[in-house]
């Protein structure tokens, strides 16, 4: 028995876990993915207490846990907070070929910034600070996916 | 905060694949290796605490698959879902509540079993972020970027980072990655995400560790040289990326500030001998000296450059080698505690720093360490 | 001896139902923890840690922690997440407990959730299962305790009949708690025709599959006297989760000396020791035992001490364990009435309290004193705590 590991291969099971999710959007999600689809338009909450504007919005303030019932319509574009190139493609996540780039964009009328994906832009282009703008995709399915992704926008230092 | 110390400590070594152990043999190892540490049977073990993640184990109820070989059988457990640091302020407020004596905690992960960027891309939101494919290191790429433009910081003082951790794992036994590199060998390394480079990156890794905690009257039968944890303090900041300044620290400065405040350090700079923290990016490791306090902020990288955070500086930050020199997840903030903990006790071996009185450890969880927990441990009861 | 001696001072819950598209589940969370607060009359600020347990399979997120931070409170506070499978719920109140015991905190809130519409419940529960040894032939929640119920009646006789009475009975106090997710006035005869999942346990055996969230209040000696509410003391807490393999509790027979719930008969000799408890029955004044189907309503009470082994039918079937009867068993209607697995051991914990504290409305066990909550999960593991309305002498764990 002391040598049966000198011919014999550790034994390595292949399994995937496949387990079906699906998550609810809530009414407040629901409210704000409906809009992005129907009318091409961001929409924030705003706190009555805090006075901030959330983006994604938010059913109650995570500070203060007041309701946030204001519905507050955001602009399209807005300002690049962070960016990072992505360089290398991964099979199962990359939702674009390569080159695109992830930012966090603070879109115009929010206070907080969120989370999207940017293509359409030149190496170098990219600045933390600068102007970007939403691209749509012509067919909306209710999802953050709508927005095919945000680039520069151009013309503007 | 009444004493409470380490006793014993075990790790199995950091492999970028433990094939021939599962996760029962990996925490059978490292838990023996602490009982022997301590010269302790199983038996005097009052209760466990095992620490694991379903997701990357693949498996609902991950705790189940180390039941039997954490030792648990007959005793009080309980399994915290997180970093190790977590999971050991758990068990130590179990014996700080009086309950128990002693409380064996354990943390394994199988990094190679399963694909981590789909396993990390699982802690974003699945309404608004998850679809966009962001993963533990593109969302830290754009955290380095916030970061780096905001205080100046050059992509080359974060690799400093890279040179000195991984020149340090050489000294240590049980490192995955020790490398001889200069900064311009990180610097050419391939863009993964920018900023970050493949060699800013922590690797992919597989490992178990474990620790018994005992309390005063315990420790002082258990062992010559207990390790008494001074101060542990956690702290959480918001989750959306863009809810949080990315290039704050101040879930972690908050953390420090109460575990400094239980220890009864005012100065940390002066008072502290040794830093282990969670360095998963080379950039990492000067935010989070600079949300500790040993600098102000923006000024890590400069620490960096002058090398007081070297092995013969005057602070040495991660002489195991750091996270980017092994980095099993969850598993890896207990293995900061331990190496703080054999540092203080003077039997870190080949990378010991001289004359090590107090340490730091330090762990993280969520995306670009959202939530921070702080150990303080010495020499002194 | 703790540091501490700990109550809960707050309770706070969703109504469990079916399904909760109108919230994610950080909302979700979010409507407990607002109710748990508004109860104990204190605000997030006031708040010095948080615990928060549901099981990671159940919705596909990963570090629910921080995740949900929105709608948990954590936002620059301390938080830590506990996973112990089905008994989640009642490991979270036990990390809320020592949080509070060990003298570090003095109000420690305690989440528990689950959102189980938004996944395959079953298609989660069997990544429990080793992947090598039991996932490929054996797994999922019916069958296991298929096995138990199938050995059970095999060793004592006991009938499917009998099962059906702790269904009626759990079904019925649910009709009385408005937060309860299935309001069925159930009879012997529905239970007995309803379908077979996996012999002899039938549909009308089993417990749902719920959203829902629970979040408690829990304080330090020190503090009790800020709250509106009398403290709910916890006298005690106790677990075993003994084995990692399906069959373990079934092969380990000869290792336990033939005990036939060894888990939970090792964790009530000891917390039963911890409060001197001796004759449960006549003790306490309820219990709310995390119970997955109606076969456990009578093996548990045997390995509980209710009555001798074999003696469970008799027991339910003498009304014992009804309202008004001699221990109630599940007034909130219990777990064969909602289950959102994550939040049901919690939600054991927040009846117990309820009823200490009087607050539990038509369901209210006359002048209760005394409680035991239960935790069921893993692979036949046990958590126990102990509530009661006097403030322990001396603290203990
Ligand atoms: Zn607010």
């Amino acid at each position: 028995m002391e040598n049966w590991r000198e011919n014999q291969e550790i034994i390595v099971m292949e399994g995937r876990i496949k387990v079906p999710y699906t998550w609810a959007a809530g009414e407040v999600g629901t409210r704000y993915l409906e809009t992005l689809r129907d009318q091409r338009k961001f929409m924030g909450t705003r706190c009555p207490r805090c006075e901030i504007v959330y983006h994604p919005p938010r059913r109650n303030c995570p500070d203060c846990f007041e309701e946030c019932e204001d519905w507050v319509e955001l602009g399209s574009q807005g300002e690049l907070q962070s960016y990072t190139v992505v360089r290398r493609h991964h099979p199962q996540l990359s939702p674009l070929p390569l080159p695109f780039a992830y930012g966090i964009i603070k879109l115009d009328g929010a206070d907080t910034g969120f989370l999207h994906i940017l293509s359409d832009f030149q190496e170098g282009e990219l600045a933390v600070g600068s102007r970007v703008e939403a691209v749509f995709a012509e067919e909306r399915e209710g999802n953050i996916r709508d927005v095919l992704f945000f680039r520069p926008v151009k013309g503007v230092d | 905060m009444e004493p409470v110390a380490i006793v014993g400590v075990g790790m199995t070594e950091i492999m970028d694949n433990h094939l021939a152990s599962n996760y029962a043999d990996l925490v059978f190892e490292a838990s023996q290796k602490a009982l022997a540490d301590a010269g302790m049977t199983i038996d005097q073990v009052d209760n466990v605490i095992t620490i694991s993640n379903d997701f990357f184990d693949g498996r609902t109820i991950s705790s189940m698959a180390v039941m039997d070989a954490c030792g648990s059988y007959d005793k009080n457990v309980s399994t915290v879902e997180g970093d190790g640091t977590f999971g050991a302020f758990y068990a130590l407020m179990r014996v700080l509540s009086g309950s128990y004596e002693t409380c064996l905690v354990c943390a394994h992960h199988k990094g190679s079993e399963g694909v981590m960027s789909l396993i990390t891309n699982a802690m974003f939101d699945p309404i608004y972020e998850r679809s966009l494919g962001i993963d533990a290191i593109t969302s830290a790429a754009l955290q380095a970027r916030v970061y780096m433009e905001r205080y100046g910081v050059s992509e080359e003082e974060c690799a400093l980072v890279s040179v000195k951790n991984h020149g340090n794992a050489f000294k240590n036994q049980v490192a995955q990655l020790p490398l001889k590199l200069t900064v311009e060998e990180v610097m050419a390394s391939p863009y993964i995400s920018d900023p970050l480079k493949l060699l800013d990156c922590s690797p992919v890794s597989d490992g178990a560790s474990a620790l018994i905690l005992a309390s005063k009257s315990r420790a002082r039968q258990i062992t010559e040289k207990p390790v008494w944890v001074k101060g542990v303090a956690h702290c959480c900041d918001a989750f959306h990326l863009g809810d949080r300044d990315l290039s704050s620290t101040r879930a972690l400065e908050e953390a420090a500030r109460k575990a400094y405040a239980m220890a009864g350090i005012s100065d940390p700079g002066r008072e502290i001998d040794v830093v282990e923290l969670y360095d998963a990016f080379s950039y990492m490791e000067l935010m989070w000296l600079e949300g500790l306090g040993f600098c102000e902020r923006g000024e890590g990288g400069k620490l960096t450059s002058s090398g007081e955070t070297a092995m013969d500086g005057r602070l040495p930050v991660n002489p195991s080698g750091g996270c980017l020199s092994g980095n099993p997840v969850v598993v890896a903030g207990l293995n900061r505690i331990i190496e703080c903990a054999l540092q203080v006790r003077g039997d870190a071996g080949e990378h010991q720093v001289e004359g090590v009185r107090t340490a730091i450890a330090h762990g993280i969880n969520g995306p670009c360490g959202q939530s921070h927990c702080v150990w303080i441990m010495g020499g002194e009861a | 001896m703790a540091k501490k001696r700990v109550a809960v001072t707050g309770v706070g819950m969703t109504k469990q139902r079916s399904s909760r598209p109108d919230v994610t589940g950080i909302e979700l969370i979010n409507e407990a923890v607002r109710a748990a607060l508004d109860d104990a009359g204190i605000t997030r600020k006031d708040v010095d840690a948080i615990v928060i347990g549901n099981m990671d399979h159940f919705e596909g997120i990963n570090y629910v922690d921080t995740w949900s931070v929105d709608g948990n409170g954590a936002l620059m506070k301390p938080i830590m997440k506990v996973c112990t499978g089905g008994t989640t719920g009642t490991t979270v109140a036990m990390a809320a407990y020592y949080h509070v015991a060990s003298g570090l905190f003095d109000k420690v809130l305690a989440i528990a959730w689950e959102k189980n519409s938004e996944s395959d419940t079953t298609g989660a529960i069997i990544t429990a299962f080793d992947p090598f040894w039991d996932r490929p032939c054996f797994a999922g929640a019916v069958a296991g305790l298929a096995l138990e119920a199938t050995q059970y009646m095999a060793e004592t006789g006991a009938t499917e009949e009998d099962a059906a009475y702790v269904a009626v009975r759990d079904r019925k106090h649910a009709l009385l708690n408005p937060y309860a997710h299935l309001h069925i006035n159930l009879t012997i005869e529905m239970v007995m025709e309803s379908p077979y999942l996996s012999w002899p346990v039938k549909m009308g055996d089993m417990c749902p599959r719920t959203d829902g969230a629970c979040a408690l209040i829990f304080a330090s000696e020190d503090v009790v006297d800020e709250f509106p509410h009398r403290p709910a003391w916890i006298l005690a807490v106790a677990d075993r989760h003994l084995w990692a393999y399906t069959s373990d509790p079934y092969v380990n027979q000869k290792m336990v000396g033939g005990t036939w719930f060894p888990a939970m008969e090792k964790a009530t000799e000891e917390i039963y020791s911890k409060v001197g408890i001796t004759d449960p029955l006549n003790q306490f004044d309820l219990a709310e035992l995390y119970l997955p189907y109606s076969f456990a309503g009578l093996r548990y009470m045997e390995s509980l001490g209710f009555c001798d082994r074999g003696g469970g039918p008799e027991l339910v079937r003498s009304g014992a364990t009804d309202l008004g009867g001699k221990c109630p068993v599940n007034p909130s209607g219990g777990v064969l009435s909602s289950n959102a697995i994550g939040a049901t051991g919690l939600l054991r914990v927040a009846e117990c309290a309820l009823q200490l504290q009087g607050r539990a409305g038509e369901r209210q066990v006359p002048n209760a004193r005394l409680a035991l909550a239960t935790g069921f999960g893993g692979c036949f593991w046990s958590d126990e705590l102990i509530l009661g309305v006097d403030k322990p002498e001396k603290p203990r764990g």
